[in-house]
């Protein structure tokens, strides 16, 4: 028996959703008294320091249709089967979405996508309703597939790297041909961010963007803008949040010209901690903020990078 | 072509939230429902536009009671040609994806198109699931798609960019915003729906391994807190050692 954990390489690192997973998964291999077992497509190099997260293997099976679901599930499969994996835990990325369903068909298991939290007994909670409500699913039969929301959990790597060791397993030929990948590099992409600086159309027009862009970059924050924004052309979609746009749950959301529209709000309302800016004091945003700050954006926003500027210079 | 488009129901977003029966029931009194904007925005503009160019029938399926079928009449006003309905509560989405995998299979679909999520359970799961049950590759997040001959090209939404890829028909396609734009019913398509077939069919029956036993709402934020806007400091001095988010 074991809990494996698939951990997603993007362009040969593991990021914090990858942590994230291991470390949930090992969580449960404790609760249920059984082994993690992380597997991980790519070379994997770097994967030795996964193991710090909790896991007592590293498994490993360099295939390069990594983002085709057909494969990349049908590998999992395997490794689980090997692993004779109870659970099998994974990130609740677009690859993670894509594959989720394919493992528990093949695996006759339960599966609940966005788990908020470990399991308790044979149930699993997840947010719903854009995060107005939790839901517990009960889950029945003895395997079980759980995808883990992002910065749901905070991983810490209290144990010794692991040594990656290479598996061997039959992958399917894959039937989709990648053209073309554009990722934008060197920003952490924003379901994945922990600090965001979002702004609507109070900014005016693209051109004022310049203030926005200062105090993310002094936090080190991933822009985000509401959809009126991105639908105009001021920014680019991928920056899009909301109901209709990209759902995120970053620590610390700052919004700035952005009146707080229910479908706004839908994606961005399960942040710990809200900023709003806003000039008008009716705006609904302010009922949803932890902090806000009546006044002119223009204004407010450089005020608040320099004010950071200093406390980073500290 | 054979274009098959899944099409779900779910409340509409200013809905109130709230449960009955201990709280294991979604309370559906005075909730407003709409289709799910992926499904009708995005996946079924895109299949009806498929169709004006190549060809073929684009047929709405959904799997729910009876009280769906204003839904999928909405389908049929916007384009689609015919909707099937599969009479029988979407207690899992292993439960909806069966069914609809029965019918693609029988049916001889070139694609299945689903919304990217469903925007009440947020689950993204049916679309991969029906996947696998057919054996078919599945591209999710689409923006973009156009098809010749038997490929398609298709732009899809990855963490931080995109990804371009080509594949064969058939195919299962889940749709995000950008792959079509929105078409609003017209009068005569509105007429033109009564008169198009909505057959209902009964479900095949799954064990749902995971359904929801109960809900729970969350606590409601604190009052917000007020800073002056000539004071950014303490902002900063909160952030950190307030909320220790920095
Ligand atoms: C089905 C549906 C889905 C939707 N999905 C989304 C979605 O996913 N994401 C999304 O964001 N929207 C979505 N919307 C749109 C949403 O309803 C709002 O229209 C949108 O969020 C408003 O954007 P905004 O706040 O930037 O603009 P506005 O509502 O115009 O607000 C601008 C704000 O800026 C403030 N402001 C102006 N000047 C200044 C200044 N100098 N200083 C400080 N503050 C200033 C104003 O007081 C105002 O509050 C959706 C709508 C529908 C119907
Ligand atoms: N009851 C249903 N009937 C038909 N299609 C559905 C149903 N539920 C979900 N879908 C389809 O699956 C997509 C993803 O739903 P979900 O996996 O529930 O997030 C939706 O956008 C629909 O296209």
């Amino acid at each position: 028996m074991s809990v494996l954990i698939f951990a997603e390489a993007k362009k040969g690192e593991y990021k914090k959703n990858a942590q994230e997973a291991v470390y949930y998964g090992a969580k449960l291999a404790s609760q249920v008294g059984t082994e993690a077992i992380v597997f991980t497509i790519g070379d994997g190099s770097n994967a030795n320091e996964l193991g710090s997260f909790g896991a007592s293997k590293i498994w490993f099976n360099n295939n390069s249709a990594s983002t085709d679901s057909q494969v990349v599930s049908a590998l999992i499969a395997q490794a689980a089967s090997k692993a004779e994996a109870t659970h099998v835990i994974l990130s609740n990325t677009a690859l993670g979405k894509s594959i989720a369903g394919r493992i528990a068909v093949k695996m006759d298991a339960s599966l609940v996508s966005g788990a908020n939290a470990l399991p308790e007994g044979s149930s699993v909670t997840k947010g719903v309703f854009s995060g107005k409500a939790v839901a517990k699913y009960n889950l029945s039969g003895d395997k079980h597939v759980i995808s883990v929301m992002g910065n749901s959990l905070q991983p810490e790597a209290t144990g010794a790297a692991g040594i990656p060791e290479e598996i061997s397993l039959d992958a399917p030929a894959s039937r989709v041909t990648v053209v073309e990948s554009k990722t934008v590099d060197g920003v952490v992409p924003l379901p994945e961010a922990e600090l965001v600086v979002s702004a609507g159309r109070g900014m005016k027009g693209p051109e004022n963007w310049g203030i926005i862009e200062d105090l993310a970059k002094v936090l080190g924050a991933t822009t985000a803008c509401s959809r009126p924004v991105a639908d105009t052309g001021w920014r680019p979609h991928h920056e899009h949040v909301g109901q209709t746009g990209v759902a995120i749950r970053p620590n610390l959301y700052i919004a700035a010209g952005i009146s707080g529209a229910i479908q706004h709000l839908a994606g961005v309302n399960s942040s710990k901690t809200i900023v709003v800016i806003n000039k008008d004091p009716e705006a609904p945003f302010f009922k949803a903020a932890d902090y806000g700050v009546l006044g002119d954006l223009f204004d407010i926003v450089p005020k608040l990078t320099a004010a950071l500027e200093k406390f980073k210079a500290q | 072509m054979n274009l098959l488009v899944c099409i779900s129901k779910t409340p509409e977003t200013t809905a109130k939230i709230a449960f009955t029966d201990g709280d294991s029931k979604f309370n559906e009194e005075g909730v407003q429902y709409i289709m799910n904007p992926y499904d009708e925005w995005y996946a079924l503009v895109r299949a009806i536009e498929l169709k004006e160019k190549h060809g073929g029938k684009v047929i709405a399926i959904n799997v729910g009671p009876a009280s769906n079928d204003i839904v999928i009449r909405k389908a049929l006003a916007i384009g689609a040609d015919e909707a099937i309905r599969v009479n029988g509560e979407a207690v899992s989405s292993m439960f909806v994806a069966k069914q609809i995998a029965n019918y693609a299979k029988s049916n001889d679909i070139d694609i299945v198109f689903c919304g990217k999520e469903t925007i009440d359970y947020n689950g993204s799961e049916v679309a991969s699931i029906v996947a696998e049950l057919m054996d078919l590759p599945f591209i999710s997040y689409a923006s973009k798609m156009m098809v010749e001959g038997s490929t398609a090209t298709i732009e899809r939404d990855i963490e931080g960019g995109v990804e371009v890829v080509k594949v064969d028909k058939p195919f299962v396609i889940s749709a995000a915003k950008g792959l079509a734009e929105q078409r609003i019913p017209n009068m005569k398509g509105i007429m033109m729906a009564k008169r198009k077939p909505l057959t209902v069919v009964e479900p095949e029956a799954v064990d749902s391994k995971s359904t929801i036993g109960s809900y729970t709402v969350p606590q409601g934020k604190q009052e917000v807190k007020m800073i002056d806007p000539e004071n950014m400091e303490e902002l900063v001095r909160l952030l950190h050692e307030e909320a220790k988010v920095i």
